[in-house]
C-alpha cells in the first residue's frame, strides 16, 4: 500500500464509523452541534495519533500476552492531556463535551487501531493510518452533526440558515434524532457503495 | 432520605436512561439485541459489573485520590480498576457458580470496554453522590439498560420476519428503531 492510500483509506473506504461500526457512542452522544463535532473529531485524532505512534515505537517491548491492558493505559494517557488542555484552553467545549471526552478511552476505534495496524507496523505507517482514521471520524461526525444542526435548531455552526430555522425539529438534536440520522445515513452509504459497485 | 433515593432510582431506569437518553453502551445494545436470550444475559452481566465498578471507582476517588490531590489520574485509574474488575469477577463466578458462568460468561470480557460503566462511574462522581447514592444510580441504570436491551430484542426477532428493504436491514432498521423507543422514552421527562 502506498502512503497516500494508507492515509485516504480511512476518509471513506474504510471510514471508521460507517463501515467498521466502531466508537458509536461518542457518535452519537456529541454530534447535536458541526462544533461539537469538530471538536470531538479533533481530540480523537489526537489520541490517535499520539496512541498509534506510541504502540508503534513500543510494539517490540511490549510482551504480546500483557498489551491490551499496556495499550489502554497508553491511551488513557494521552486522553487526559487531551482531556486538560480542552478544559484549559476552551472551557465551553470542554463543558458542552462533559463526560465524553474521558469516554474516549473506551472508544474502540483508538483501541481498534491499536490492535490492528500499530502493533504490526512502523510508525510512519501507523501515523499515517492515524491522520486517515482520524480524520475519517471527523467527516462522519460532521456529516451527521450537519443533517442534526440543520433539522433540529435550523443553524450551521451556530449561525442561522433561511427557511430551516423558521420551524425547527427540536427532536433532531435530541437523542432519538441521533439514533434516526445515523440510521437512514447507514442505509445511505450502502446504497452509494450499491450503486457505485454496478 | 428515601424519597430521594427512590427519584434517583427513578430518574436512572426511565427518565435518563443510560441507553436511549444519554446515549451510553451502544456496541453491547446494537450488537447483542438479536435474540431474548443473550440480552437477559448481557443485561443481567451488566447490571453486577455496574454495581461493583460504582462502589470501587467512588472509593478509589474519595479514599486514594482526593486525599492525595491525584484527580488528574482518574482517567487511568478508573478504567485500570474496571478491567481488573471485571477479569476478576470472571474469575470468581467461574469458580463459585460454574452455572452462572455458563450464562454470563462470554458477555463479561465485553463489558470491559462499554463506556456504560465507566460513564456511570465518571457521572456518579461528577453529581457528587454519596457512596448510597452512587450505588442506586448504578443500579437504576443497570436496570435502564436491561429493560432497554429486553425491549430492543424484542422488536428485533420480529424484525427478522418482516420485510425490510434491502439497504435498511440490520443496523440501520435497528438504529431507526432505537430511536422511535428512545422517542416513546422521552414520555417519561415529566415523571419525578
Amino acid at each position: 500500500m502506498t502512503p497516500t492510500q494508507q492515509l485516504t483509506k480511512g476518509f471513506w473506504k474504510e471510514n471508521p464509523i460507517f463501515v467498521i461500526g466502531l466508537g458509536l457512542c461518542p457518535t452519537l452522544a456529541v454530534s447535536s452541534s458541526l462544533a461539537n463535532a469538530v471538536g470531538m473529531g479533533i481530540a480523537a485524532t489526537f489520541v490517535l495519533i499520539g496512541s498509534n505512534m506510541m504502540i508503534s515505537l513500543l510494539r517490540s517491548i511490549i510482551p504480546s500476552k500483557i498489551r491490551i491492558p499496556v495499550f489502554i493505559v497508553i491511551i488513557a494517557t494521552f486522553v487526559t492531556i487531551i482531556d486538560k488542555l480542552i478544559a484549559a484552553y476552551s472551557p465551553t467545549l470542554s463543558a458542552s463535551l462533559g463526560i465524553f471526552i474521558p469516554l474516549i478511552v473506551v472508544n474502540c476505534i483508538i483501541l481498534g487501531r491499536a490492535e490492528a495496524f500499530a502493533n504490526k507496523n512502523t510508525v510512519f505507517d501507523s501515523l499515517l493510518d492515524a491522520i486517515g482514521m482520524g480524520i475519517g471520524f471527523t467527516i462522519a461526525l460532521c456529516c451527521i452533526a450537519f443533517f442534526r444542526e440543520l433539522l433540529g435548531e435550523g443553524k450551521l455552526f451556530g449561525h442561522a440558515i433561511p427557511f430551516f430555522k423558521n420551524d425547527p425539529a427540536l427532536i433532531m438534536i435530541m437523542a432519538p434524532g441521533g439514533f434516526i440520522i445515523f440510521g437512514l445515513l447507514i442505509a445511505l452509504k450502502r446504497l452509494m457503495a450499491v450503486k457505485g459497485g454496478n | 432520605m428515601g424519597a430521594e433515593l427512590i427519584a434517583i432510582f427513578i430518574v436512572a431506569v426511565f427518565i435518563e436512561n443510560v441507553v436511549l437518553s444519554q446515549i451510553l453502551g451502544l456496541c453491547p445494545f446494537i450488537g447483542v439485541s438479536n435474540k431474548i436470550d443473550s440480552a437477559v444475559g448481557m443485561g443481567l452481566a451488566v447490571i453486577f459489573v455496574l454495581l461493583m465498578a460504582s462502589v470501587v471507582t467512588w472509593s478509589v476517588q474519595n479514599f486514594i485520590l482526593m486525599p492525595l490531590q491525584l484527580d488528574y489520574l482518574q482517567t487511568i485509574s478508573f478504567i485500570l480498576v474496571i478491567a481488573s474488575l471485571v477479569q476478576f469477577v470472571e474469575m470468581v463466578v467461574r469458580k463459585v457458580a460454574p452455572a452462572l458462568y455458563q450464562s454470563l460468561g462470554v458477555f463479561l470480557p465485553l463489558i470491559t470496554t462499554n463506556c456504560a460503566v465507566l460513564g456511570i462511574s465518571l457521572i456518579n462522581i461528577k453529581k457528587g453522590y454519596n457512596l448510597v447514592e452512587a450505588t442506586v444510580n448504578a443500579g437504576g441504570a443497570g436496570l435502564g439498560f436491561f429493560f432497554a436491551l429486553l425491549i430492543m430484542a424484542g422488536i428485533r426477532e420480529r424484525l427478522d420476519i418482516s420485510e425490510i428493504p434491502e439497504n435498511m436491514k440490520g443496523a440501520p432498521i435497528a438504529f431507526v428503531t432505537a430511536g422511535l423507543l428512545a422517542t416513546a422514552f422521552m414520555g417519561f421527562s415529566g415523571l419525578v
